[in-house]
């Protein structure tokens, strides 16, 4: 099944969709070639979710058409794509922990024998299809809640494949994964290109959209910027259509070697469930970096500060008092603020509205019922100050991009006028321009003299933004780097060992 | 969804909350208009005030209800909760007016108490709520059973049924306007502003993300036994209103709490919680009403109200689930 000139499997033509009254996506052409790689990329907010919703039938377009194989489609509901041989696989993976490998596989199409599900050849059906893509060494009749995160990714591609999709829509597949998987991922990547199938993969992480993609569509503000072929550009240039500006100087200024300020938190012997003597000094005007591995105890920190999870031994004192941390609300009375690094499941009431969510805090912490006018007119502003863009302040928040999401829970904490704030994955999922406003304002926070605890899996980031880093393993502070440290640095901190030489 | 050239948020006039009414406002205008057709005289001020005086009880029970299921929970006791008040008062107050008032006033207790009891069990023993109410309902209905010997004994006072039945004659515009109106109207104006304060704020996030909000600063416990507490006090005022309107036995409250739960529904409240106005759930209470009302006079057997009540359910909960994947 090799073709010289391959006509496209997916035609998008003049695509344009609606969400009351605002006009989220317009005039998007876009194909895709049977085995071919297509990358799209965008600041979020540019409308690649919307357009995967639609191509995956998720939403219905108001403008445009679909061809798939030459015929076109449209599609009512998820469903129908899926039997045309549209498959997705999602960020969040939508299996049932308790059944087998291939119950899922199968499920709602399980293959019956006299009207009973033959349970035998949908085994083998699993295993025939796992084989195929390279993973025989997933067992077909393994409950899914025991698997890892990549091979319950692995699960969900063969879904797909066991409904003959030929176009595969992977929308950022390693935001969940270990670096060691995603090699992997990357081979399978690979192997089902070699099938003909053609693949849509959404990515905010620019590395893999060069290693995997042979083209990449560009959308910014709903428009298609442009479809360029990826051997015939760079990172630096791709940047640029993104957001239209330099990456060059992405991370603002460090405040300076000037004298030290006082220290304002310190934490001596701290530790419970997940922490273990940990030592720790806060200063004002200083971004202290936390760096690890997912589970090296990094957000257990940030929760034992904020008081979700609080320390269970230790001491901890704020300016030179003793203080205790042993709820949220206790910690927000002591001047602490903690963005959570679920911004959906934690940070954000998803069917409020931008300004209830914005207030949340502030009417919690402090109810009142005089002096309401006020503090919404102060919040009103911080939404400004910090460029929320939403249609309406009573829009529902569910339906701003993350990065949005994020300066509206950021304004929330700016309410209460916090001391010490604690980050925890400030600016994942976020679009590129969004980033740079919040790195901007997490120094200019630190520059006023606020303490900011920043934890970081972006090591450009966690490198560009401390003033100092330390690094977390098995729950306690395996090190601590001054400002300047390398990549490698901090790595061989998180991993306890020296890497083998690349 | 980026709008370059607008920094500022557009901010519109009508309050958080208020913007889901319009569906129900329809209907309710449908069925009147369907109602007036049948019997033209029924818009008319007094006859008008009598129906609103009659559905009083059923929409502050539906204000008590709305602030449960906003917050994620259900009270299914206010029914029992209703008939239990309505047979104990009878046999406290038996018939001598001067125990009035200190009765109205353990009704009020009693009702607030009961709603702790629900609010401590769900939060803090970490009880479903469907389940420790439909337990407290059980309770409540053996209790009063046991504790009036299977028949409802002594008689209220005219006092206290003046609540229910009375009014004020001669008003002008109105004619007549009964005490139940402006106990209805003295509740829906608490309602409106408790919802509009911190409180029904931080609780209203409780129950669209309880995760979020505890880690806000919001008592998600505190706040839920609360919303139980203000659910027994509505049960209270609604069996002060039902004693004065209908009498003493032990069908005082029976089906209410699904009366309630279908008309917070239908005003637009998510089952679940996290969204919904308390204007809705009560504008909802009043549109089944008007609903039961119309069946009556098209001689539509009462025997369906139950079934009518429960297709409406499945319905609006099939309509707003539908509603909230589309957009």
């Amino acid at each position: 099944m090799s073709d010289a000139l391959p006509s496209p499997l997916l035609t998008l033509r003049g695509i344009g969709k609606s969400f009351l009254g605002v006009r989220v996506l317009g005039e998007v052409d876009l194909d895709v070639l049977a085995g071919e790689v297509h990358a799209v990329v965008g600041e979020n907010g540019a409308g690649k979710s919307t357009l995967m919703k639609i191509v995956s039938g998720g939403y219905a377009p108001d403008e445009g058409t679909i061809t798939l194989d030459g015929v076109p489609r449209r599609f009512g509901a998820p469903r129908d794509a899926q039997r045309a041989g549209i498959g997705i696989v999602h960020q969040e993976f939508n299996l049932l922990p308790e059944r087998s490998v291939a119950e899922n596989v199968f499920l709602g199409h399980e293959p019956v024998r006299r009207g009973l599900v033959d349970r035998k050849a949908m085994l083998d059906r699993t295993a025939d299809l796992l084989a195929s893509i390279g993973e025989s060494a997933l067992p077909p009749g393994a409950p899914v809640g025991r698997l890892g995160v990549a091979q319950q990714q692995i699960v969900e591609i063969v879904k797909a494949l066991a409904l003959d999709a030929r176009l595969l829509i992977m929308d950022e597949p390693t935001a969940a994964l270990a670096d060691n998987e995603v090699e992997r991922l990357y081979a399978l990547v690979r192997r089902l290109q070699q099938r003909q199938i053609g693949v849509l993969y959404v990515s905010h992480r620019l590395q893999e959209v060069f290693d995997l993609s042979g083209r990449i569509t560009v959308l910014k503000d709903g428009r298609l910027v442009t479809t360029l072929n990826t051997a015939d550009t760079d990172p630096d240039r791709l940047v640029r259509h993104m957001v239209g500006r330099d990456l060059s100087h992405y991370y603002p200024e460090r405040a300076g070697p000037d004298e030290p300020r006082p220290v304002r938190l310190t934490v001596r012997n701290g530790g419970n469930r997940r922490l273990r003597d940990v030592d720790l000094r806060l200063r004002a005007g200083e971004v202290l970096g936390v760096g690890g591995l997912q589970g090296s105890g990094r957000s257990a920190l940030a929760r034992a500060l904020f008081g979700a999870a609080p320390f269970t031994t230790g001491d901890v004192t704020l300016d030179g008092e003793p203080v205790r941390l042993r709820s949220p609300r206790a910690a927000m009375r002591a001047g602490i603020a903690y963005l959570t690094e679920d911004r959906k499941g934690e940070g954000i009431v998803a069917g409020g509205s931008v300004l209830d969510n914005a207030l949340l805090a502030g009417r919690a912490l402090r109810p009142a019922w005089r002096g309401r006018a006020a503090r919404t007119a102060r919040v009103r502003d911080l939404l400004t100050a910090v460029d929320v863009r939403a249609a309406a302040e009573d829009q529902e928040i569910r339906f701003l991009s993350g990065g949005n999401q994020q300066k509206v829970v950021l304004a929330r904490w700016l309410a209460l006028e916090p001391g010490i704030l604690l980050f925890d994955e400030p600016t994942r999922g976020i679009d590129v321009g969004a980033k740079s406003a919040i790195h901007d304002l997490v120094r200019r926070l630190a520059r006023d003299g606020a303490v900011v605890l920043m934890i970081s899996s972006d090591l450009p980031e966690l490198l560009g933004m401390s003033d100092r880093i330390i690094v977390m393993r098995d729950g306690r502070i395996a090190g601590e780097l001054p400002a300047g440290a390398t990549e490698e640095d901090v790595l061989t901190l998180a991993l306890g060992t020296v890497p083998a030489a690349a | 969804m980026r709008i370059a050239e607008r920094r500022l948020l557009a901010t519109r006039p009508h309050r958080p909350g208020t913007g889901g009414l319009v569906p129900i406002l329809v209907l309710l205008a449908v069925l009147l208009v369907l109602l007036t057709v049948r019997q033209p005289d029924f818009l008319a001020p007094s006859s008008l005030m009598s129906f609103l005086g009659r559905s009083a009880p059923i929409i502050v029970l539906a204000a008590g209800q709305y602030f449960v299921i906003v917050a994620g929970e259900f009270d299914l006791s206010v029914g029992s909760l209703v008939t239990a008040q309505v047979v104990v008062a009878a046999r406290l107050i038996d018939s001598e007016p001067s125990r009035t008032w200190p009765v109205v006033v353990l009704l009020l207790a009693s009702g607030a108490a009961v709603g702790l009891v629900n609010g401590l069990v769900t939060t803090r023993l970490r009880v479903s709520s469907f389940i420790t109410t439909l337990g407290m309902y059980l309770i409540l209905v053996g209790a009063v059973y046991l504790w009036s010997d299977g028949a409802p004994k002594g008689g209220l006072s005219e006092e206290f049924r003046r609540f229910g039945r009375r009014a004020f004659e001669d008003v002008v515009l109105v004619g007549r306007l009964p005490f139940a109106v402006l106990v209805l109207l003295a509740v829906a104006v608490l309602a409106v502003l408790l919802n509009r304060s911190d409180f029904g704020r931080t609780l209203v996030a409780a129950g669209g993300n309880p995760r979020t909000a505890e880690l806000s600063g919001v008592r998600v416990h505190h706040v839920k036994t609360m919303a139980f507490v203000l659910s027994g006090l509505a049960a209270a005022v609604a069996a002060i209103l039902i004693g004065g309107y209908s009498g003493v036995s032990f069908q005082a409250g029976a089906g209410l709490e699904f009366g309630a739960i279908t008309a917070v529904v239908l005003g637009g409240v998510a089952l679940g919680g996290g969204r919904g106005s308390v204007v809705g759930a009560m504008l909802g209470a009043l549109t089944l009403e008007t609903l039961f009302t119309l069946m009556n006079f098209y001689g539509v057997p009462g025997a369906l109200r139950t079934a009518v009540q429960g297709a409406i359910i499945l319905l609006a909960v099939a309509v707003s689930a539908r509603r909230s994947v589309r957009r």
